[in-house]
């Protein structure tokens, strides 16, 4: 066993946190089936599954947002009816959700003290959340300036800012719900220290992830979660990642992408000197210039938030370009040219965008509507005047078929796909219309195990067919198996573009931070 | 708080309006029996006054007419994700927009006066939801805000023309001239009877087949022509349409100038089909009507008759009860259509929770006994 306890005793000692056979379901869905879970007290918990494995619902059932159909939930001990959110932090349970549940214009003192205002003027609370906040920063070395407004932090910060919240009222069992996705691979190490200091101190983590490495990395045992059952629990000393992943997936996963060397033609597409300003005049983009030739990935790595999303809209036409130029198969786009994302799209460039629901997907119209979202004045639709309705439903379910999207029922509504098969929708439509140019934002972010093997697997063999591909992803891992060079952005900035042959995590991770390394092409 | 499970869709579409029109009529009820009368007779009285005395069908449906126009103006604004509050002002363009045209062929035969003269309302209407449109695709202004406003600049622009240009000389009540007779379109019961049925001479005439018409060609624009696409993505997913190349802000004025247009085809009912002439407040507040109605029809042509019926007959059947009883005045029959748009609008989903948790526990004991 890694790690120092001090929660005590063995067996003796009460478990931090036990389920029994919970089960929970929505209409026909069954979320949940039987699950029993045991956190022993001061130990770190990882919780793996794909999405839509019912990890979310079964972390919502203990922290009070979900009310179980079955089963039993004890905590230290006590059988416990946890029915809202206030029920589970008086249990000693506290949640840091993956999207961070702060008021940015709020300094942290006065979001920790939200809920416990206490009085009309809030001197009681204000004095006691301070108080409170000096407490546990120093006992578990979360370093943070109460009076820091939160929208000025950084990511890692805010998440600091959001564990405080959650052990403000002096929770045993803290659950953190894919708590690395927006961060650094530094800032993801220091929150891992900051997990470890509160296994130091007693705290019970549960940790959800869907990132191997991680549950590899830091997890004491470790539970696998399948199709809404649990698949095995695992002392992480005695487990390794292929076996993990079998146990999410049902069957063996080859982790490691196969791939052949790239074989560059032309360059199809170039940008050179881009720079975007926004409507407010704050400079996002700046002096940046790339080509991408037929054949081949550019990877574009880079904490979030560093410009990505902006490159990628404005390569898209979906914001202007305010300086240089961009090059798509021969037609050069100057910031003067009026253009639109139709405009790009005619040129030849295919679109996945980072957030398919917010971009990708109408999740209220039915699969065969998006799978003509963009194309809607193409052939696809017919040439009457009225949209040909069978065909869109044959040409989808085709799509559907030969992308492995489940389950394949043109009518059915994006919404009711899972997020792995509403990604493979999108990528078979940009993917069906055969572009020349493929601009792929983080394509396989809240994706299983499985469809990322497929997918990258579609990508590699796009860019065999010849495509020239620009792929944004904030996961290194991705960039680093699937990119021939990797372009590293820093507020707004290129700092530069090397091999992914010579790229190292050290190396990558220090430009994302804004340090410009030798070897590096500007 | 636990977050309920979805509704089935045919539960979501048919059992919860109708169980929100029964909570509706309950409190009715209960208000009815505390001023002492008999809510069952009540209700009686006006389901014949609505359905089966004498007439009562005709008015009904003339009254169904005018709010499936106004109903639609509200659902295709909808669909694009835009609240038109404006039917009424929109309507009364069209009626303006229809008096000018028959006015001007005055000299041409039916044939060609009376689609001039329709021609004319779905134009004045579509001007009238245009604008509002350009302002809040370019400039930004919130279309409630400019909607609303322009109800009252029509309003007024009506009181000018109906007070100065338009008023029918020689008489002083704000009322032009009759329209030229080949503009007007056929009663209902002239029609029956020219084909040997004997009805009851009732305001219905002509535009309801216009308003069919209109149910039919709103299903086929919003769900399969392109523009309809285009109209749904805009309004479901401002961004995924931007992402898709599509042009909101073009749409946004196009659905807009198709909500005024349905808005004017009012005029067809209330000008062109029954009173002949334009008279002041011939809108009569169906503008706010065809909310409620747009809102409680879930914005699909087949909601928006049902619930068009249903508002009919209440107007219908309303009247009918203030004729009948002393102590029953027009008044309840507002609160009758106001508990409606309470229980449907505002609180449209308050039997969702409970409603889906029923559900789901019989899905669930159905499919425990099947094992």
């Amino acid at each position: 066993m890694p790690g120092k306890r001090t929660g005590g005793g063995g067996d003796a000692a009460p478990l931090a946190l036990r389920l029994e056979g919970i089960s929970k379901s929505f209409g026909l869905v069954r979320a949940n089936r039987n699950i029993d879970l045991d956190v022993k007290p001061g130990s770190i918990h990882g919780i793996i599954g794909e999405n839509g494995a019912g990890k979310s619902t079964l972390m919502n059932i203990i922290y009070g947002m979900h009310r179980a159909d079955e089963g039993r939930i004890h905590v230290a001990g006590q059988p416990v009816d946890v029915r809202s959110s206030a029920d589970a932090i008086a249990c000693g349970i506290g949640m840091v959700h993956q999207h961070f549940m702060l008021v940015p214009t709020f300094s942290v003192l006065e979001n920790v003290m939200l809920g416990t205002e206490g009085g009309m003027f809030l001197r009681e609370g204000r004095q006691a959340a301070r108080r409170r906040i000096m407490e546990l920063s120093e006992r578990f070395s979360l370093a943070v300036d109460p009076d820091a407004i939160v929208g000025d932090l950084n990511v890692g910060q805010r998440q600091r800012v959001e564990i405080i919240k959650a052990l403000k009222g002096g929770a045993n069992v803290l659950i953190l719900d894919e708590p690395t996705g927006v961060l650094t691979p530094q800032e993801a190490e220091q929150l891992f220290d900051i997990i470890r200091v509160l296994r130091e101190r007693g705290v019970s983590v549960l940790l959800i992830t869907h990132k191997l490495a991680e549950i590899m990395a830091i997890t004491d045992t470790v539970s696998i979660m399948r199709q809404g059952k649990m698949a095995g629990h695992r002392e992480t000393a005695q487990t390794s990642p292929e076996e993990l992943a079998e146990l999410m997936v049902g069957r063996k996963v080859l982790l490691e992408v196969d791939r052949t060397p790239a074989n560059p033609g032309n360059v199809r597409f170039s940008a050179s000197g881009l720079g975007y300003t926004n409507p407010a005049g704050i400079v996002e983009l700046a002096d940046i210039s790339f080509e991408v030739r037929s054949g081949e990935i550019l990877g574009v790595a880079g904490v979030s938030g560093n410009g990505q999303t902006q490159l990628m809209e404005v390569l898209a036409g979906m914001r202007p370009l305010t300086a240089g130029t961009i090059s798509i198969l021969g037609t050069e786009i100057r910031a003067d040219t009026a253009t639109s994302p139709r405009r790009i799209r005619i040129l030849g460039v295919g679109h996945i965008p980072e957030d398919r629901h917010h971009h990708g997907l109408v999740l209220n119209f039915e699969a065969r509507e998006n799978m003509i979202l963009g194309f809607h004045d193409s052939a696809l639709t017919g040439t009457g005047f009225l949209m040909d309705q069978s065909a869109m439903s044959s040409n989808c379910r085709e799509r559907m078929a030969g992308f492995d999207v489940r389950p394949g029922n043109p009518r059915l509504n994006a919404r009711s796909f899972s997020g792995g098969n509403q990604q493979k929708m999108v990528i078979a439509r940009e993917f069906s219309a055969n572009p020349g140019v493929l601009l792929v934002g983080q394509p396989t972010r809240g994706v299983d195990v499985g469809a990322i093997e497929f997918i990258h697997k579609r990508l590699l063999a796009l860019r065999d067919a010849g495509c020239a591909i620009l792929l944004v992803s904030v996961e290194l891992d991705e960039i680093m198996s699937l990119a021939d060079r990797i372009m590293v952005l820093c507020a707004g900035r290129n700092v530069g573009i090397i091999d992914a042959a010579a790229a190292d995590r050290r190396t990558l991770g220090l430009m994302m931070a804004g340090q410009r390394q030798e070897g590096a092409v500007a | 708080m636990s977050t309920p499970p979805p509704l089935p869709r045919w539960a979501d579409l048919v059992l919860l309006p109708f169980l929100n029109l029964c909570a509706a009529f309950l409190i009715c009820g209960l208000i009815v029996y505390a001023i002492g009368e008999n809510p069952f007779e009540a209700m009686g009285v006006m389901v014949r006054g609505a359905f089966i005395y004498q007439g009562g069908l005709g008015y009904t449906l003339y009254y169904t007419t005018s709010i499936i126009f106004t109903g639609l103006a509200v659902a295709v604004a909808f669909h694009a994700g835009m609240f038109n509050i404006g039917g009424e002002g929109q309507a009364t363009f069209g009626g303006i927009g229809a008096a000018l045209a028959a006015f001007g062929c005055a000299w041409a035969p039916g044939i060609i006066a009376l689609p001039m003269a329709i021609l004319g309302a779905v134009l004045a209407g579509a001007l009238w939801g245009v604008i509002p449109g350009y302002l809040q695709a370019k400039r930004g202004s919130h279309i409630v805000i400019t909607t609303i406003m322009f109800n009252f600049i029509a309003a007024s622009v009506l009181v000018w023309l109906l007070a100065g240009p338009l008023i029918q000389p020689g008489q002083s009540s704000p009322q032009t001239a009759p329209l030229p007779d080949q503009t007007w379109l056929p009663g209902m019961s002239d029609m029956l009877a020219r084909a040997g049925v004997e009805t009851a001479h009732t305001p219905l005439n002509g535009s309801f087949f216009i308003a069919l018409a209109a149910l039919g060609l709103f299903w086929a624009l919003i769900w399969r022509t392109r523009l309809g696409y285009e109209i749904r993505a805009v309004g479901q997913n401002a961004d995924a349409a931007h992402y898709a190349g599509i042009n909101g802000a073009r749409v946004i004025i196009i659905a807009m100038a198709v909500a005024g247009a349905f808005a004017g085809l009012l005029a067809t009912n209330e000008v062109l089909g029954s009173s002949h002439r334009v008279v002041n407040s011939f809108t009569a507040g169906y503008g706010f009507t065809g909310i409620a109605v747009a809102l409680m029809g879930r914005n699909h042509p087949i909601g928006i008759f049902l619930a068009a019926l249903l508002f009919g007959a209440l107007f219908q059947g309303g009247a009918e009860l203030d004729f009948e009883y002393r102590t029953i005045s027009r008044e309840m029959v507002l609160l009758i259509q106001g508990m409606i748009i309470l229980f449907s609008g505002a609180l449209a989903y308050m039997f969702n929770p409970p409603l889906a948790r029923l559900i789901a526990r019989m899905a669930a004991g159905r499919e425990h006994s099947c094992e």
